[in-house]
């Protein structure tokens, strides 16, 4: 960090967001004026407005902090949902060791408690130039700074055959809530010695470990309840996140390895899906074509930065969301930053604890600029917790700092679960870890 | 001419902030990262240990001996080794004299 210069972020971060770090810079050296100056750039008059787009990890986690930074801003947040549905958890609730209601959280802590104002609406536009949403009741809202923060979208345009209207009965379960409650739903009227059929996305995507925890809590609820069934995983990429962990669980807990495996993991390029016979279940992968039978199909799509991101122009060609780490504003759209699995977030992976980390350093970092200071240097933190069974926890940790490169994980920090590391201990965190970052959010 | 002068310390001023090298992240910035495991202020609802109130020295000894791996632990051990002892020392404070 030392070597690392203000001058030389400014040559890193793109134009919108060089121009808008070298106005902080000229704001925090003015002295007494710099409340003043910021002031008048805002749209409104009065206390400054925040509004934050998306009720989720990182939406949700924006709004609180702000207020409890500095409770003379006004913040709004927008949020279709009246319960939002955790991914982190979901799998739990495959695995019949959660129920779905269980994983549900209300926005009521953040008003009562936080002063958030949340409205239930759906953002169909922003307007950079007037810095104002446009909202699906109808009517505007003006921000002095927006917070977007609209997690996923799906590319349905990955594999023939599977597309939104084929979700609804082959379902991705990717997006908590109806989703999951349908997974869960064929799995437990699946026939004992039935095929369970998973097809994990190409990165990057959301969760990258959550597909094979899936594959862990699916096994486990088979062999509670269906132990002649197998699952079978057919993968797009050719390796996959906590891997050694993950295969050594499996070897522990479900047979992996053994004539009599219930987990068959088949990665790319055989395990490539290319088409799906939604009408007879079969996922066709692969060069050869090979057509796997499934009793109960699971396909999560490839994906890209949530609808709003995307029709806003803050996305580029990636079809994700570069910005200013210092402050997560885009580089793209000034006053407007982007948090959570939207964001080109460098070595942070796209996960429930990154979009709460990245939320409280943009947090803090629009509170400063609000009042006209110079953002605090950031720090970042994932943890990230699996289950393999129910008593049976593995993780993956980093520490996250700014440099030259962006967002880099510290050397010789972080890293898995160790070959001796204890599991059951690591199994009673992970619900610690669900229960704590979900009170951080939503509490 | 009073402007231009005014436009030209500004500048000067911007300039060598410019050089200034970013610092080490503060106490509160470490802190409210910590709190997705343990809590919003440290005040854990779960298994792992609430961190409010704790006694810097303890606070601060504690992570040195996890980031040494003096101190058994599942994760934490990974985790001190991304801090200064510096750094490591203004998240003890920032716990210990939270309100």
């Amino acid at each position: 960090m030392s070597e690392f210069t203000r001058r030389k972020f400014l040559k890193f971060a793109g134009a919108a967001g060089a121009a808008s770090a070298a106005g902080l810079t000229l704001s925090g050296c003015e002295g007494p004026g710099a409340g003043a100056s910021a002031k008048s750039s805002q749209a409104s008059t009065g206390p400054a407005h925040v509004v934050v787009i998306g009720g989720g990890f990182g939406g949700a986690t924006a709004a609180k902090y702000i207020r409890k930074l500095d409770p003379s801003v006004k913040v709004t947040l927008i949020e279709k949902a009246k319960t939002y549905y955790t991914c982190p958890g979901s799998n739990w609730v495959l695995g019949g060791m959660r129920t779905i209601a269980s994983i549900g959280q209300t926005y009521d802590s953040l008003a009562s408690k936080h002063g958030v104002k949340v409205v239930h609406d759906w953002v169909t536009g922003i307007d950079a130039e007037k810095r104002h949403v446009a909202l699906e009741s109808g009517g505007h809202m003006s921000y002095d700074r927006l917070i977007v923060s609209p997690g996923i979208d799906f590319k349905w345009d990955g594999i023939e055959g599977y597309n939104e209207e084929v979700s609804k009965t082959i379902p991705h379960a990717w997006k908590a809530g109806h989703q999951t409650a349908t997974l869960y739903q064929q799995l437990a009227g699946m026939r004992d010695g039935g095929t369970f059929v998973i097809c994990p996305p190409p990165n990057p995507f959301r969760c990258p470990p959550g597909p094979y925890e899936r594959v862990s809590m699916v096994a486990h609820f088979m062999k509670q309840h269906k132990p002649k069934s197998k699952i079978i995983i057919l993968d797009a990429k050719p390796k996959f996140s906590k891997q050694g962990l993950f295969t050594q669980g499996w070897k522990d807990l479900y047979g992996f390895g053994t004539d009599n495996s219930m987990i068959e993991y088949i990665p790319s390029p055989n395990g490539k899906v290319v088409r799906i016979d939604a009408k007879n279940r079969v996922a066709i992968a692969g060069d050869l074509e090979e057509e796997y039978k499934a009793d109960v199909l699971n396909v999560i799509p490839a994906q890209k930065a949530g609808w709003i991101a995307a029709h806003s122009g803050l996305t580029n060609e990636s079809g994700w969301c570069p910005v200013n780490p210092l402050t997560w504003e885009s580089t793209l759209v000034p006053h407007v930053h982007v948090i959570g699995d939207s964001s080109i977030a460098g070595k942070m992976p796209k996960s429930g604890y990154s979009a709460n980390s990245q939320a409280k350093v943009c947090a803090a970092a629009v509170v400063d600029m609000l009042a006209g200071r110079e953002p605090g240097t950031p720090s970042w933190v994932n943890t990230c917790y699996s289950l393999v069974g129910p008593n049976y926890g593995i993780s993956v940790a980093a520490v996250y700092t700014l440099s030259e490169a962006g967002v880099v994980g510290v050397k010789g920090a972080g890293g898995l679960t160790p070959a001796d590391g204890n599991r059951s201990l690591e199994a009673i965190y992970a619900d610690s870890w669900w229960t704590n970052v979900t009170d951080d959010i939503w509490g | 001419m009073t402007k231009t002068l005014a436009k030209i310390a500004l500048a000067a001023t911007a300039l060598l902030v410019a050089q200034m090298a970013l610092a080490e992240a503060g106490g509160a910035m470490i802190g409210r990262t910590c709190n997705g495991c343990h809590g919003t202020d440290g005040v854990s609802k779960g298994a792992a240990p609430s961190l409010k109130g704790l006694p810097a020295d303890y606070l601060a000894k504690a992570m040195k001996d996890f980031k040494a791996d003096a101190r058994p632990a599942t994760i934490m051990n990974r985790i001190a080794k991304g801090y200064s002892d510096a750094e490591l020392g203004a998240v003890a404070q920032y716990f210990a004299t939270m309100k």
